[in-house]
């Protein structure tokens, strides 16, 4: 089948210089929900902006379902950090536009989503809470029935029952469609019920990519005592101490054999992601040689 | 009638695994009786739908939930899980022991853990974590524990 999204080498370069994404090699099977983690300026929008064709890969290749982004608009759904809605527009004009700046736009779907909300339609957009205006946003790509939506930070500035109702209408939305989502976030709590797939980005390169349950599998947190493990001698992803013993992330063969005195166990989602984040950067290590 | 345990180191279809077991084995569900559509469940807890699919199937596959198409979901009518009738007083004492537990500032997976004992079955590893023990797994995740 083919993905929803693959990315084969893509990298994208603002300036002469500055790499904000390199080397990104990755699949997303169609109908996962991705987590797209990282730390602030790691390339998560870079990689959301280019999947969605408004930014061109400097080196490397971006496909959607098969097909270059310019030629796939129409089936991708994307929302840029912080919705952006003309803010002096009512909702009922947002919806108008969104009908005549789009081949295909379901209007009484997304009038029925709107009232389903409880948005009033002569309503401007600038009055509207954080979380009226991140639905709005969210009607606007969904009403275009899109096979991947891509969107960027869409939780970051939603309050608890806020970002509930948010997923739990965008979730309702996908089960019906069958879409893929990707989206970003650098808040890694709470993601464990939100994706399958997850895809972690550290200074624009993907440093782990896969589906969650099978990536929990491939790893152990081993703890032993202390200055165990062996710098290098193991996959360490990375290692802390405490308390005497040290505690490590290992990306390891299920059926190798840990050696005695060692505890070991599969991480959560939390830990697994964590570790990944914390993992010293190979960059920085070079640039400090 | 789901409810799920953030952070608990359960992968999340494994926990709606579990708690239909329970609730099939301790008689809150019948033979018979209809489960929440996945639009259901996914609208009540803002999970993944992909998550409650997998606990479906992994629950259809082991015999315990049948599905009709365009229908819905319903527990099959003779599950492999016998139900579970436990004399009342012996209900009542767990009640009390898992309170007296509580009080001395057991946490729920401490609980299991001991419960696993007692029964002297070898503790799951990815369900059981006694985080008392020192520099174990909590390390990593709570960052700056050091």
């Amino acid at each position: 089948m083919t993905a929803a999204l693959a990315t084969d080498g893509l990298g994208h370069r603002y300036g002469r210089s500055r790499w904000a994404l390199r080397a990104c090699t990755l699949e997303v099977p169609a109908g996962r929900v991705v987590a797209l983690v990282g730390p602030n300026g790691s390339g998560k929008s870079t990689l959301l902006h280019t999947a969605a064709g408004l930014l061109a890969p400097s080196e490397g290749s971006v496909h959607v379902a098969g097909a270059a982004p310019a030629r796939s608009l129409a089936r991708i759904g994307f929302v840029a950090q912080d919705a952006p809605l003309w803010p002096r527009l009512r909702v009922a004009e947002i919806l108008e536009a969104g009908r005549h700046l789009n081949a295909h736009f379901d209007t009484p779907f997304a009038r029925g989503r709107i009232s389903q909300l409880e948005i009033a339609p002569r309503a401007r957009v600038q009055t509207l809470s954080g979380g009226q205006r991140a639905q709005l946003a969210l009607t606007m790509v969904l009403a275009k029935h899109p096979d991947l939506l891509l969107l960027d930070e869409p939780l970051a500035n939603l309050d608890p029952v806020a970002r509930r109702e948010f997923l739990a209408s965008m979730f309702a939305a996908c089960t019906d469609s069958g879409a893929t989502v990707v989206f970003s976030s650098h808040v890694v709590a709470e993601l464990e019920r939100i994706c399958d797939h997850l895809i972690v980005l550290r200074d624009g390169r993907v440093s782990l990519v896969g589906d969650i349950d099978d990536l929990r599998e491939s790893h152990r947190i081993v703890s032993g005592p202390q200055g165990w493990p062996e710098p290098r001698a193991t996959p360490v992803i990375c290692a802390r101490d405490a308390a005497g013993r040290t505690t490590a992330l290992l990306r390891c063969d299920p059926a190798a054999a840990l050696g005695p005195g060692l505890d070991e166990t599969l991480p959560t989602f939390d830990e697994l992601v964590l570790g990944y984040l914390e993992q010293p950067s190979p960059d920085h290590q070079e640039s400090v040689r | 009638m789901f409810r799920l345990e953030a952070g608990s180191g359960v992968p999340i279809y494994r926990q709606l695994v579990a708690q239909v077991q329970r609730d099939v084995m301790l008689g809150r569900l019948s033979p018979g009786e209809r489960l929440p559509t996945v639009k259901e469940v996914v609208e009540a807890l803002a999970v993944n739908p992909n998550t409650v699919v997998k606990a479906y199937g992994e629950l259809e596959h082991a015999g315990l939930i049948v599905r009709r198409q365009g229908v819905g979901t319903f527990v099959a009518p003779s599950p492999p899980l016998p139900a579970v009738t436990a004399p009342p007083a012996l209900l009542a004492s767990l009640h009390r022991w898992v309170g007296r537990a509580r009080q001395h500032g057991l946490s729920t997976e401490q609980i299991r853990a001991l419960v696993a004992l007692a029964l002297d079955e070898p503790v799951a590893r990815d369900t059981v974590r006694t985080d008392s023990r020192p520099g174990s797994t909590g390390a990593v995740a709570s960052g700056g524990a050091a």
